[in-house]
């Protein structure tokens, strides 16, 4: 029993594992020659161990530890994010119950949406004269739409039989929207939380590239312009993982308020 | 007066405009007595669905009145609860809180919490699904759903049950068993009851009057039988006794025969 449950777990670790280190090799093979652009990861590795062990040094100004720029970031897509959620639910809710909401923004949303995220950081340093609001509307603006566009899909989508149900009971807008509506269409509006969570992610680091101050974004442009490529992988690696586990985070959280409804 | 508790008079109900335009139902007129178990029974797409939802004010008819209790029907209400053929429960509520949402709404004036508690587990007790209340209806059978669907249905306290092919869905055994059950609710509350269904077996067993729709388009009643069976039934006593026999023989005489004839004229 208990040798199966360590060979089942021993089956799910390894083979990324291995994989990891089989990518590690090739890296370390391709990059060893003297004239390579791009170091392996032992230089990566010996380069970075300050960084990696001292996450939380702060010597003012921009000269922070990895842990002060991934939480700046974390901050603007938490602020940006959580925005974007409310008024994309609300939005998608009203345009997904409302025939003529649907016609009047549908359009409009549909072009919107296209716009490369980055393309509104000037118009949004016009309007607010800031990068640090700038760069939140950014994430704002990022993520909205699919947040929008899935809730609505959603509540479109609720069978007519729960509608019946509703109006057997006489369910009032309120009851209706909270036992009904929010829960039938929970599946669809955390599959449109989890894609803008990620577009979130993608578009700070852009964005503070652009903005600097702290923030990985800006770590990595600083870094690019010091020539230290292997702290630029490193911040990569943190990106990619904290990505990861954001992406997580909304799927976790969709499970326990889907209350079962919700497959992830 | 008796015969005025449910009423339907004149329905009509045709679907679309201009050419699409269908006529579904014909002037459908229609008395149920309170306690009265009536059973509606004809081929699939004859529109019998459509009479229900207009009773349960699901669906608007294009003319004629549905009264109940002398009060003339407009919208859909708990007084007239819907059994739905496909159960239609929450699944992100617990087979509980699904009778529950419906007491609580109901009795949200009349009822102390705690009533409210002990008539939603005196439902579930009715429908026997009180070992599995904390459940969801994704994890019990097909047959269990529908008795929770029944439950719900009965917690609303309804004027009239409205049963739209409710075992239609379900094996032969777990339909028996079910229909049953109906069978002592019935007995024991006295409701009266709607019941749309293709099954001449079940309308017989349960009903105390048929009504044969004809075939759409157009479908309009056809014959109505009077099920002479005292209560309480018994599926089996019942399988030699001539007015069983009589009264089946009838209903299937009229689905096989007469439908497409009456159609014609």
């Amino acid at each position: 029993m208990l040798q199966g449950k360590a060979a089942h777990v021993a089956g799910v670790v390894l083979p990324p594992l291995l994989m990891i280190g089989l990518l590690g090799v090739v890296w370390q093979v391709l990059c060893s020659s003297p004239g390579a652009s791009l170091p392996p990861p032992s230089k990566v590795l010996a380069d970075t161990h300050e960084l990696i062990t001292q996450p939380f040094y702060d010597n003012g100004g921009n000269d922070k530890g990895l842990f002060w720029h991934l939480l700046a970031s974390l901050k603007r897509v938490a602020l940006g994010y959580s925005l974007a959620a409310t008024f994309g639910i609300a939005l998608g809710v009203l345009i997904g119950s409302s025939k003529w909401a649907m016609r009047a923004l549908d359009p409009l949303f549909q072009v919107l949406r296209t716009i490369p995220p980055l393309a509104w950081l000037p118009l949004s340093l016009a309007a607010f004269r800031d990068g640090q609001p700038s760069a939140i509307f950014v994430i704002f603006i990022t993520a909205i739409w699919p947040i929008i566009i899935n809730t609505a899909v959603g509540i479109r989508n609720i069978p007519q039989d729960y509608r019946n149900v509703a109006r057997v009971l006489r369910l009032n807008g309120a009851e209706f929207f909270t036992t009904i509506m929010l829960p039938a269409a929970a599946p669809y509006i955390f599959t449109g939380l989890r894609i803008g969570i990620g577009l979130s992610w993608l578009a700070i680091v852009a964005a503070e590239m652009l903005i600097g101050g702290v923030g990985i974004g800006f770590f990595i442009w600083d870094a690019w312009n010091s020539s230290l490529i292997s702290d630029i992988i490193l911040a990569l690696v943190y990106v990619g993982v904290i990505g990861f586990l954001l992406d997580r985070l909304i799927a976790v959280s969709g499970k326990l308020v889907g209350r079962g409804t919700v497959s992830v | 007066m008796k015969g005025e508790y449910l009423k339907i008079e004149h329905v009509c109900k045709t679907f679309g405009v201009g050419e699409t335009r269908s006529e579904v139902l014909r002037d459908i007129s229609l008395d149920v007595a309170k306690g009265e178990y009536l059973a509606i029974i004809g081929h699939s797409g004859c529109g019998k669905s459509t009479l229900l939802n207009i009773v349960a004010g699901l669906t608007e008819a294009s003319s004629g009145y549905v009264f109940l209790e002398g009060r003339e029907v407009h919208q859909p209400g708990p007084d007239r609860a819907v059994v739905f053929q496909n159960h239609s429960l929450l699944p992100w509520l617990t087979v509980y809180d699904n009778v529950r949402l419906a007491v609580d709404k109901v009795f949200s004036g009349s009822k102390t919490k705690g009533e409210r508690h002990e008539w939603t587990l005196r439902n579930l007790e009715l429908t026997h699904m009180t070992h599995a209340m904390k459940k969801r209806p994704g994890e019990i059978s097909g047959g269990m759903k529908q008795r929770v669907g029944i439950a719900r249905a009965l917690a609303m306290s309804p004027k009239v049950l409205l049963l739209d092919e409710p075992f239609g869905a379900l094996d032969a055994l777990t339909r028996a068993h079910l229909q049953e059950e109906v069978m002592k609710i019935h007995a024991e509350l006295g409701n009266t009851v709607m019941m749309i269904t293709h099954d001449v077996d079940e309308a017989v067993l349960l009903s105390d009057r048929i009504v044969m729709m004809t075939n759409g388009p157009a479908a309009h009643i056809g014959e109505i039988h009077a099920v002479r069976l005292p209560r309480p039934r018994n599926r089996l006593e019942l399988i030699g006794d001539p007015t069983y026999i009589e009264a089946r023989a009838r209903v299937l005489e009229f689905l096989h025969k007469k439908s497409h004839y009456v159609e014609a004229a």
